[in-house]
C-alpha cells in the first residue's frame, strides 16, 4: 500500500473523530442541548477523509447540511464544533451559524450549506481564484454534495462552467442512496451518477465510498489532475448514512432492514481496521489508542461546549455587514 | 469647465469644481477601468461582456463589448481572465463569483438586464448576503453586481423590471441607484471598493445622459442621498430615472409658482433616513416617485419612515407616484402609461396642495 505511516494514522483518527463526533453530537441533541435540527453523518467517513487527506488549508471546501465530516477531515476544532452546535458564543461561528453552517476560512473550509446544492459554485469560484492567481498547483476546490444535490441545476452550471474554463475543482458527490427518505433510484435518471461527467467533458469515477484506501486512491488522482491544470474531475462516492436524514428522523419508514445491515458490514471504520492489522501497517494497540484519545476529546469538546456562554444579545446585531451607515434595528 | 458653468449635480454649496460633461455610459465604462487599474484583483464576469471568440485563434473579438457595449475595449486592455465572457448561467457564475470574493478576488458582474437576478437569486440571497452572518463575522464577501433595469425602451415584460425593493429588503445585500453621469461614476467605485456585497441598478433610460462629472477620483458615500434642487413647498423624492422626471416636474411646477425641493436617494439600502426627514420638516409636503411596483415597494418604505418620524411636520398625506401593481407591457403607449411621468408628478403635486 501506498500511504505513508502518518497518513494512514491521520485517516484513522480523522474517521474515529468523525464517527464519534456524530454520536456524541447525537447524544447531546437528545439531551436537549443542541439549539437545533442536526444531519448526522456517521458511515460516510471514508468520502471526506480520502479526499481531505491530499488537502492542505490552501485548498477549499464546500459542504453541505450533512458537513460534520467534512469539517473535521478539513482540520476543524471539534470543541468550538460542538459548541456551534450547542448556539454558544465560543462555537466556530459564535452560535449564529448552527450545525448547518460551519465554516473556518483559516482552515480552507467555505461553510457548510444547507440549501443544496448551493455551495457547489463556491467551490468553483475558490478554483478561479486559485487559477486567476496562478496558484493552481497549491490550491484546488472540493465540493462535497449528495445525490439529492445531483437533481440541482446550479451543479450541472458549475460543473460546464468549471469544464469550459479548465479549473481545479473536484465535484465529490457523496451517494448516500437517499434525498431525505427519497431514494436514488426513484429520483436520479441514471444508476452512475459520474456517468453525467462525460456530458461535460471530464472524467466520472464511480468510487466505493465506504472504503477508505478507494477514495483515497481516486482522490488522488484528481487532486493531482486539478494541481497541474487539466481541469475538473467528477468522483461519485457510493456511500451510506447509517442515521436518518436529520436527528429524529426514522430510517425504519423508508429503508428496509437488510439494506442497512449490508453496509453495517462494510463499515468503513472495521473495513480499515481489518485492512491495516491484517497488512501489519498498524498494530492493534496503536488503533485503540487513537481511539482512546478521540474518546477523550468528545469528552472535552462537550464539557467546553456545556461550560460556554451563549453568545452576547448585541452579536444579533453584528456581521450583517462590514459596515452599514445605519444598522436598523427590528422596529418596536 | 466648472460646476458654476454646468447644470451642478452636486447639489448646492459645491461650486466650482473641476470637470467636463460626459455620457453616462462612458463615464460607466472609465470608472470600471479605473478600479480594475487600481486594484488586481478586481475582474469582471458577465454574458458576452466581450463578445464573441475568433474560432482560429480562439481570442476574444470584443464584437458586443457587452450589453449596451458598457465594456467595449477593455478585454483589449485587460485580456480575456479580467473580462471573463460567462456562458449563459446566472446562478453558476454569480455563485463562482461569490466564491472568488470569499478566497480573495473583488468580482464584478455584469447580470445584464435586472430581470435576470431572479436565477441566480439563491446565490445572492443565501450565500452572498449571508456568509458573513452566518459564519459569525469570519469572512467578507466583496462583491458587485450591476444590470440594467427600467421600462421606456421597448424590452417588455421580462426585460423592463425596477423591483430593487427585494433586493433592498435583504440583510446583507447593498444596493444603489445612480441617476446620472456624477453618481454612478462615485457609487460605482464605492460598491468596487466596499467589502460587502453592493448591487448597482442603472435605468437602462440614462444610458445615454449626458452630464457634468468632476475630474478628480471620488466616491459616494453608500447610504447617502443628496439634494438636486432646494425648494420650500414640496419634497420631490426620486431614486434611478424617476430623479430626473422629478427634475422635470420640479420645472413644469415652478411654472406655476410651487417652489419644489427634489431629492435623489442614489442608495436604497442603506438609504439615507435624514435627507427625507430633514426636508419633509421644511416643505411639510412630500411626493415619492418610484418607478417600481407599489406593493412592498421602496416608495412605501420611504413613506413607512417619514410617517413615522416626520409625521408632525406633514400638512397631507404622503403620496407615492409609482409604477402600476403590473408587468411592464411592451406596447409603447401603455409602457409610457406605465411609467411614472414629469405630468404625473405634477398632478399629484397639484392636487396635494390644492392647486388647480
Amino acid at each position: 500500500m501506498d500511504i505513508s505511516k502518518e497518513k494512514l494514522e491521520w485517516i484513522y483518527t480523522t474517521m474515529y473523530r468523525i464517527r464519534r463526533f456524530e454520536e456524541t453530537m447525537l447524544e447531546q441533541t437528545f439531551k436537549g442541548n443542541s439549539m437545533g435540527v442536526t444531519h448526522p453523518s456517521d458511515g460516510q467517513e471514508a468520502p471526506p477523509t480520502g479526499i481531505c487527506a491530499h488537502l492542505t488549508d490552501k485548498d477549499w471546501i464546500g459542504s453541505t447540511h450533512r458537513g460534520h465530516g467534512h469539517c473535521i477531515a478539513k482540520g476543524l476544532d471539534t470543541s468550538a464544533m460542538m459548541a456551534e452546535i450547542m448556539g454558544k458564543a465560543t462555537g466556530q461561528c459564535g452560535g449564529k451559524g448552527g450545525s448547518m453552517h460551519i465554516a473556518d476560512f483559516s482552515k480552507g473550509m467555505l461553510g457548510a450549506n444547507a440549501i443544496v446544492g448551493a455551495s457547489i459554485p463556491l467551490a468553483v469560484g475558490a478554483a478561479l481564484t486559485a487559477k486567476y492567481k496562478g496558484i493552481e498547483n497549491e490550491s484546488v476546490g472540493v465540493s462535497f454534495f449528495g445525490d439529492g444535490a445531483s437533481s440541482q441545476g446550479v451543479l450541472h452550471e458549475s460543473m460546464n462552467l468549471a469544464a469550459v474554463w479548465k479549473l481545479p475543482v473536484i465535484f465529490a458527490c457523496e451517494n448516500n442512496g437517499y434525498a431525505e427518505a427519497t431514494p436514488a433510484w426513484y429520483a436520479v435518471s441514471t444508476d452512475d451518477i459520474a456517468s453525467r461527467a462525460e456530458g461535460y467533458g471530464m472524467p466520472g469515477v464511480v468510487v466505493d465510498g465506504m472504503d477508505v484506501f478507494a477514495v483515497y486512491d481516486a482522490a488522488g488522482e484528481a487532486i493531482a489532475r486539478a494541481r497541474a491544470g487539466e481541469g475538473p474531475t467528477f468522483l461519485e462516492l457510493k456511500t451510506y448514512r447509517y442515521h436518518g436524514h436529520f436527528h429524529a428522523d426514522d430510517t425504519k419508514k423508508y429503508r428496509k432492514p437488510d439494506e442497512e445491515e449490508f453496509y453495517q458490514q462494510k463499515d468503513p471504520l472495521k473495513h480499515f481496521e481489518k485492512t491495516v492489522t491484517k497488512q501489519k501497517l498498524m498494530t492493534a494497540k496503536k488503533l485503540k489508542s487513537i481511539r482512546d484519545d478521540i474518546e477523550q476529546e468528545m469528552l472535552d469538546a462537550v464539557e467546553f461546549g456545556l461550560n460556554s456562554p451563549m453568545p452576547d444579545a448585541s452579536s444579533l446585531y453584528e456581521d450583517v455587514y462590514v459596515n452599514y451607515s445605519n444598522p436598523i434595528p427590528g422596529l418596536r | 469647465m466648472t460646476t458654476s458653468q454646468a447644470n451642478n449635480p452636486l447639489g448646492p454649496g459645491y461650486d466650482n469644481v473641476a470637470g467636463s460633461v460626459k455620457r453616462f455610459r462612458d463615464v460607466f465604462r472609465d470608472t470600471l477601468r479605473a478600479e480594475m487599474i487600481r486594484d488586481e484583483d478586481v475582474f469582471l464576469m458577465g454574458e458576452d461582456i466581450s463578445g464573441g471568440f475568433d474560432r482560429d485563434t480562439k481570442e476574444p473579438l470584443d464584437a458586443w463589448g457587452g450589453p449596451f457595449a458598457a465594456t467595449k475595449g477593455l478585454v483589449q486592455e485587460f485580456g480575456p481572465e479580467r473580462i471573463r465572457d460567462a456562458p449563459i448561467s446566472e446562478a453558476g457564475f454569480v455563485g463562482a463569483a461569490i466564491g472568488s470574493a470569499l478566497t480573495g478576488l473583488r468580482p464584478v458582474v455584469d447580470l445584464m438586464y435586472f430581470d435576470f437576478v431572479t436565477v441566480a437569486f439563491d446565490q445572492l440571497l443565501s450565500n452572498a448576503a449571508k456568509s458573513r452572518y452566518m459564519f459569525g463575522g469570519q469572512t467578507r464577501v466583496p462583491l458587485t453586481l450591476f444590470a440594467r433595469s427600467g421600462a421606456g425602451t421597448g424590452h417588455a415584460a421580462q426585460h423592463s423590471e425596477s423591483f430593487y425593493s427585494m433586493l433592498a429588503h435583504i440583510p446583507g445585500l447593498k444596493v444603489v441607484v445612480p441617476s446620472d453621469p456624477y453618481s454612478v461614476k462615485g457609487l460605482l467605485a464605492a460598491a468596487i471598493r466596499d467589502d460587502d456585497p453592493v448591487f448597482l441598478v442603472n435605468d437602462k433610460k440614462l444610458i445615454n445622459l449626458d452630464g457634468f462629472v468632476p475630474d478628480e477620483d471620488y466616491v459616494i458615500e453608500l447610504g447617502k442621498g443628496r439634494y438636486l434642487r432646494r425648494g420650500s413647498d414640496v419634497t420631490l423624492v426620486g431614486m434611478s430615472y424617476t430623479s430626473v422626471a422629478c427634475q422635470k416636474a420640479a420645472d413644469q411646477l415652478a411654472e406655476i409658482g410651487v417652489d419644489a425641493e427634489v431629492i435623489d436617494m442614489m442608495s436604497l439600502s442603506p438609504f439615507d433616513e435624514d435627507i427625507l426627514i430633514e426636508s419633509v420638516q421644511k416643505t411639510n409636503n412630500v411626493v415619492i416617485v418610484d418607478e417600481d411596483t407599489p406593493r412592498a415597494s421602496m416608495a412605501s418604505e420611504f413613506a413607512a419612515v417619514i410617517a413615522d418620524k416626520a409625521f408632525d411636520h406633514l400638512d397631507g398625506p404622503i403620496k407615492r407616484v409609482t409604477a402600476p401593481h403590473a408587468p411592464v407591457p411592451y406596447n409603447r403607449d401603455l409602457e409610457n402609461a406605465f411609467m411614472p411621468q414629469p405630468e404625473d408628478v405634477v398632478g399629484t403635486v397639484k392636487n396635494l396642495l390644492g392647486r388647480e
